[in-house]
């Protein structure tokens, strides 16, 4: 869980930054098969959204999903585990980085469908309802879900059933090479307007602006009056995925990465007197640690790969006869 | 003579009959910038209002394409990746496959699907390594799977010129492959198998870059057994008199799915080479992925829930028997 105090917040991002850079530096070496979608640029968003957060509280997540399960306690040495599909990963090398996920810490999983994650808040948040829980559900979003119907219906189903449902959009200006202009017709906030969610655009740059946001959602979701919705202005500093390092696209100038890139969140945020060196070392002690982890980590083995298919131990047939 | 890419085969299928045929367009995202490999360059030959940058709102540009190709538009939508088409499903097999016998024949729908990239990627995991062409070919949707760079390029050709509604899978597998071009490129007809290579002893149906693994299995086989390498290229329809002339030489059957084995394409070949009474001389085997597959993220995992070389000559050598 991050705490909510400005060491506690950038510590938070700190993590976030190294574990990606760390991750960075793993896909370029082969030992992250598949590649990641990097969250560097956006941790104040994860991070001050999960410091509003109590801990039995729940998310979903996207495939630019690392910040948030991290955000939310993740372990960071299990995290990169399961990045490079170790038995000791959270999920068991089974997920991977765009499925990366830890259900005790409230994580319902993050998801490689984008839209995919806001209903299945919805129901989460539905359920706590039923069950007399005074629980709130976030779901984390980019700019190009909001072209997608199924975010329309959860909204739609969260306003009319007043769910205690948090949408956060992470708008950070393009769903790959697709700009918000080019991609939204109106607004993220008029979207939400439209069903009658209280929504608010924060600077997704400045992680305390966003705790306080979310602070403000989640009191009304938890005092019965519903969802909200944040607009996160904010920006990735990388390429959408990694393979972006082997095409070359043109669709961002060097000049507006260069504006975004000196707002920085990590730089505009005052861990406090003398802390930010102290923090920076030990976060790059715990990744060197969790590096080591990572690697050393049992491959699984693949007698077991449609293990947990079913929940009942039904064994599938295998692909050849047996 | 030149090498050309599979992905340079499709390309190229797209460039001729857009500068052919005003009437075809393409819809997909991120396809200006040619993310996926089947557009690259066409937006500044053609123009942004024929290749066309769609936001990800999937169900609805499906059906656009759909009302575009009722209006007399031949439009392509491109998915960058293969679980999407869970997400159009009821575009592609409820909507666009149907209108003609519901309407009576009055109006056809050629519309053309393309995955440029179905099946495993390497560490792309559960959500993104699926390859359901044999979903669209119980639907009864035409379902093409190209195994090389010159019958992608020859499908797609025949996809696009089609009457009806058509889902073209490029296996993530055979995106690499480059193939020496000595022909003409020319359309490939719908329904039509190939042989890559003749034999005596047995037929192996392989299914898209499963053709490699089978030719494969062919040469290390040679001289043991000869083995008959059949691409049906075409899902559904299914060149049924191909298979069953080959089968008729053989007497033994091998089906090589990338499917989940539980209603699988390799069951239909299967059942369709028996029903038909083929003179099977031991019972036919198939080399699928096992029921209900889900891929695992770790590779090792991923490699081994997929149809494998050594499952296929295991299988080879036991029809043998
Ligand atoms: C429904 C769906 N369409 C397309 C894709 C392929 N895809 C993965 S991420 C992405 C862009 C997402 O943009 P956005 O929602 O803004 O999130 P960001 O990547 O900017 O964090 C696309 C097109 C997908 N995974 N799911
Ligand atoms: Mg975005």
């Amino acid at each position: 869980m991050t705490e909510s105090t400005p060491a506690g917040l950038y510590r938070g991002m700190r993590l976030i930054r190294a574990f990606e850079e760390t991750a960075l530096s793993l896909v370029r070496s082969g030992e992250i098969v598949g590649g990641i979608h990097p969250y560097i640029g956006q941790e104040a968003v994860a991070v001050g959204v999960c410091a509003a957060l109590r801990p039995d509280d729940q998310l979903t997540s996207t495939h630019r999903g690392h910040g948030h399960v991290l955000a939310k306690g993740a372990d960071p040495r299990r995290m990169l585990a399961e990045l490079a599909g170790r038995e000791s990963g959270l999920n068991r090398g089974r997920g991977g980085s765009m499925h990366a996920a830890d259900l005790s810490l409230g994580v319902l999983g993050a998801n490689g469908i984008v839209g995919a994650g806001a209903p299945i808040a919805a129901g989460a948040a539905w359920a706590a309802l039923r069950q007399g829980l005074d629980r709130v559900v976030v779901t984390f979003f980019g700019d190009g879900a909001l072209n997608q119907g199924v975010l329309l219906e959860a909204m739609n189903l969260a306003a009319l059933w007043r769910l205690p449902v948090l949408f956060v959009c992470e708008n950070n200006g393009y769903a790959t090479t697709l700009s918000v202009q080019a991609g939204v017709a109106g607004s993220a906030l008029a979207r939400a307007a439209a069903f009658g969610i209280p929504a608010e655009a924060v600077d997704g740059m400045d992680v305390e602006a966003v705790r306080l946001a979310t602070e403000r959602a989640v009191e009304r979701a938890r005092s019965g009056a519903g969802p909200s919705f944040l607009e996160c202005r904010t920006y990735r500093f990388e390429g959408h995925h990694t393979m972006e390092r082997r095409v070359r696209l043109n669709y961002r100038s060097a000049e507006e990465i260069d504006s975004w890139r000196r707002r920085d969140p990590l730089e505009r945020c005052d861990p406090g007197a003398g802390q930010r060196a102290v923090i920076d070392r030990e976060v790059g002690e715990l990744m060197a640690e969790a590096v080591e982890f990572a690697l050393n980590g049992a491959h699984p083995d693949p007698a077991g790969a449609l293990d947990h298919l079913y929940a009942d131990g039904l064994l599938p047939r295998a692909g050849v006869p047996t | 003579m030149t090498k050309l890419s599979y992905a340079k085969g499709l390309n190229r299928a797209l460039a001729d009959e857009l500068a052919r045929d005003p009437a075809v367009c393409v819809f997909g995202e991120d396809v200006g910038a040619g993310l996926a490999g089947l557009t690259p360059g066409l937006q500044a030959r053609f123009g942004a209002d024929r290749v066309v940058d769609t936001p990800l709102s999937e169900q609805a540009f499906t059906s656009l394409a759909l009302g575009a190709a009722l209006a007399g538009m031949r439009p392509v939508v491109e998915f960058q990746i293969p679980s999407l088409l869970f997400l159009v499903f009821e575009q592609i097999a409820n909507q666009a496959h149907k209108i003609s016998l519901m309407t009576g024949g009055q109006i056809t729908a050629p519309v053309t699907y393309v995955v440029p990239g179905s099946g495993s990627r390497d560490g792309w995991a559960g959500q993104h390594s699926d390859h359901p062409y044999s979903l669209f070919a119980h639907v009864g949707v035409k379902t093409l799977l190209p195994a090389t760079p010159a019958d992608a390029y020859g499908l797609l050709v025949s996809a696009i010129r089609d009457p009806d509604p058509v889902v073209l899978f490029a296996p993530a597998g055979a995106l690499a492959v480059r193939e020496d071009v000595t022909t003409e490129l020319v359309p490939v007809p719908i329904g039509s198998a190939r042989i890559h290579r003749p034999g005596e002893d047995v037929t192996v149906v392989a299914a898209g870059a499963l053709v490699y693994d089978a030719l494969a299995v062919a040469e290390e086989l040679a001289g043991q057994i000869s083995v008959e390498v059949f691409d049906p290229r075409t899902v559904y329809p299914f060149d049924w008199a191909a298979l069953s002339a080959s089968v008729a030489r053989t007497g033994r059957l091998v089906v090589a799915d990338d499917s989940n084995r539980m209603c699988g394409f390799g069951a239909e070949v299967i059942t369709g080479v028996v029903e038909r009474g083929a003179p099977l001389r031991t019972a036919p085997r198939r080399v699928t992925r096992p029921d209900g597959a889900v891929l695992p993220f770790a590779l090792g995992l991923d490699r081994a829930l997929q149809p494998s070389r050594d499952q296929l000559r295991d299988a080879v050598r036991a029809v043998m028997f």
